[in-house]
């Protein structure tokens, strides 16, 4: 589903960001990214979302070789990958229900159809009785799961996530997070940057350590491998 | 129900038909564009009467040339030629020469005014009556009065008054309309005018408009990051504020022309009183359907094209960070 080669990211202030990342995450996978801030999580999706470019390398997505993808068509690029950001970025002018359809109004889906799935997205995250509140009015947890509820509106295979549980307290992380593993089950493939390693162990998924912009460690959490133990392995063993 | 949902899911998306999409979308934008201006009525009332007064002046003052530009039209077809004739011309030539003139297809109708007549006329209009007693002969020459037929042009006057003068029995020909000539001019030079100073404030509305909507998307900056960032293209960031433009154009236009129709109201009474001195009965021109029409156009176009300034200009530089 997400294939990085060689993938080397510098800013213009000539800080590395990532240097030389290699990584394949498969359909169906949910990945957590870890790492301190300034590991390259964040610029790790930022990649996969088109909001940045690589410096050198190529990072592959569904299939789709990212620096082939001309300025002109990222809008539709983005619309095949859900997105979870950390400060929601929920529009606070209109309701619940309105912020879950923006995908979909953007994607010109008739009003009917548009109605059906954000009540059943809404009803995934169990805020459908909310629908018609403003994301105002909702506490930080509710926020993030209309955030995840706009995410998966339109049914994307890849959905990947910034720190979705930065400002959440344990429980509220909890929640969140069995909200994603439920779409995994699904066979949505997910990648998640989180540094909540308790949370992450809970879960019992694979998890990517990146350093400095590099690869660290490529284990599931309960296996705490380093590197290069598992290096040249094509698949996790816990599929 | 949630796993049976969910493959239901995997399906593609499904969109209505383009031109009912592209449509759909529209009419919502238009119609959530137009609520949001609505929503902050204050503000974007004052917008819209900036537009409106700078729309309504060039309006008005084109209006003010169309009515000048009628009466004086008609001024022109009206008018008569005196026709003075050679001083030892004969009374009864000059009866067959009125006769002759008369059945000229060009002129409508033809009154002599013999040279006594036009003494005495002279003498009770004049005050100078007993003055002109002592007057040995007559100065005055026959005249005749010849009212060209309403169907001339401007053209045919000028021949008609060309031949008049060429009789061997005219001595003058005198015609008024040389005044109405130059007030021609003057009225053209004044639209000459009117549209270089319309070109102008044609401009003022694209750029307060252009502003106008800058601010908007600055304050919307947020909403647009975050629409880009799930997957919205130019095309669907741009809609709403090019409706917003729309709106202000259109509404700017509609109100200018409640303007200068609130203004011609307060104007009837004075105008009636006028025609009233001058006998005349003169109905004031207002806009015709197709004025309407260019005013309200005008206002759109200037609203998007200000609107599309702005837009092409802040609305790129807007991407998700």
């Amino acid at each position: 589903m997400i294939r990085l080669e060689n993938v080397s990211k510098r800013f213009p202030s000539g800080q590395d960001a990532l240097s030389g990342l290699d990584l394949s995450v498969e359909k169906g996978e949910m990945v957590f990214v870890t790492g301190h801030s300034g590991a390259g999580k964040s610029t790790l999706l930022r990649l996969i979302a088109l909001i940045d470019r690589p410096t050198s390398g190529q990072v592959i997505v569904d299939g789709k070789n990212t620096n082939r993808v001309r300025r002109r068509k990222i809008p539709a690029y983005r619309r095949h990958i859900g997105m979870v950001f950390q400060d929601h970025k929920l529009l606070y002018d209109r309701t619940v229900g309105d912020n879950v359809a923006l995908p979909l109004i953007i994607a010109g889906v008739n009003r009917r159809d548009t109605n059906k799935r954000v009540r059943a997205a809404l009803e995934q995250v169990g805020l459908l009785h909310k629908e018609a509140r403003n994301p105002e009015h909702l506490s930080a947890g509710e926020q993030q799961r209309v955030g995840i509820a706009r995410a998966i509106v339109t049914r994307p295979k890849l959905l990947i996530a910034d720190e979705p549980t930065g400002n959440l307290d344990p429980d509220l992380s909890l929640e969140v997070m069995r909200v994603f593993r439920r779409f995994n089950e699904f066979g949505v493939t997910l990648l998640i940057a989180s540094h909540d390693i308790d949370l992450i162990d809970k879960l019992g998924c694979r998890r990517i350590s990146l350093n400095e912009g590099r690869l660290e460690k490529d284990s599931h959490s309960g296996f705490e491998e380093e590197a290069f133990l598992i290096e040249g392995r094509e698949e996790p063993e816990w599929r | 129900m949630a796993v049976n949902r969910h493959t239901e899911a995997v399906a593609p998306l499904r969109s209505s038909g383009p031109v009912s999409t592209w449509l759909g979308r529209h009419v919502s934008t238009a119609a959530a564009s137009l609520g949001r201006l609505l929503r902050q009525p204050f503000a974007s009332f004052m917008i819209i009467l900036v537009i409106a007064v700078t729309l309504a002046l060039p309006a008005a003052l084109n209006l003010v040339v169309k009515n000048a530009a009628a009466v004086s039209g008609s001024w022109e077809n009206a008018l008569d030629f005196s026709v003075f004739l050679q001083q030892d011309l004969a009374l009864n030539d000059a009866k067959s020469l009125a006769d002759l003139i008369e059945q000229r297809a060009d002129v409508e109708s033809v009154q002599l005014i013999s040279a006594d007549e036009a003494l005495k006329e002279f003498k009770e209009q004049s005050g100078f009556g007993d003055a002109l007693n002592q007057l040995s002969k007559n100065p005055l020459p026959h005249t005749l009065v010849v009212r060209p037929s309403a169907q001339n042009t401007a053209a045919s006057m000028v021949l008609l008054r060309e031949e008049l003068n060429n009789l061997p029995e005219t001595d003058l020909v005198q015609v008024d309309t040389d005044w109405v000539q130059r007030f021609h001019a003057i009225l053209d030079i004044v639209r000459h005018a009117i549209f270089i100073g319309a070109v102008l404030l044609g401009a003022a509305i694209v750029v307060i408009i252009g502003n106008t909507i800058r601010l908007d998307i600055q304050n919307r900056r947020e909403e647009i990051e975050v629409t880009k960032l799930i997957g919205a293209g130019n095309g669907f960031v741009r809609r709403p504020f090019l409706w917003t433009g729309l709106w202000y154009g259109l509404l700017g236009g509609a109100l200018a022309i409640g303007l200068v129709w609130y203004g011609l109201y307060l104007l009837q009474e004075p105008i009636a009183r006028l025609a009233g001195l001058y006998h005349s009965d003169v109905a004031v021109l207002n806009f015709s359907l197709r004025e309407i029409g260019s005013i309200l156009g005008i206002g759109v176009g200037l609203g998007l094209i200000g609107s599309w300034f702005a837009v092409a200009r802040h609305l790129r530089r807007i991407e998700p960070r």
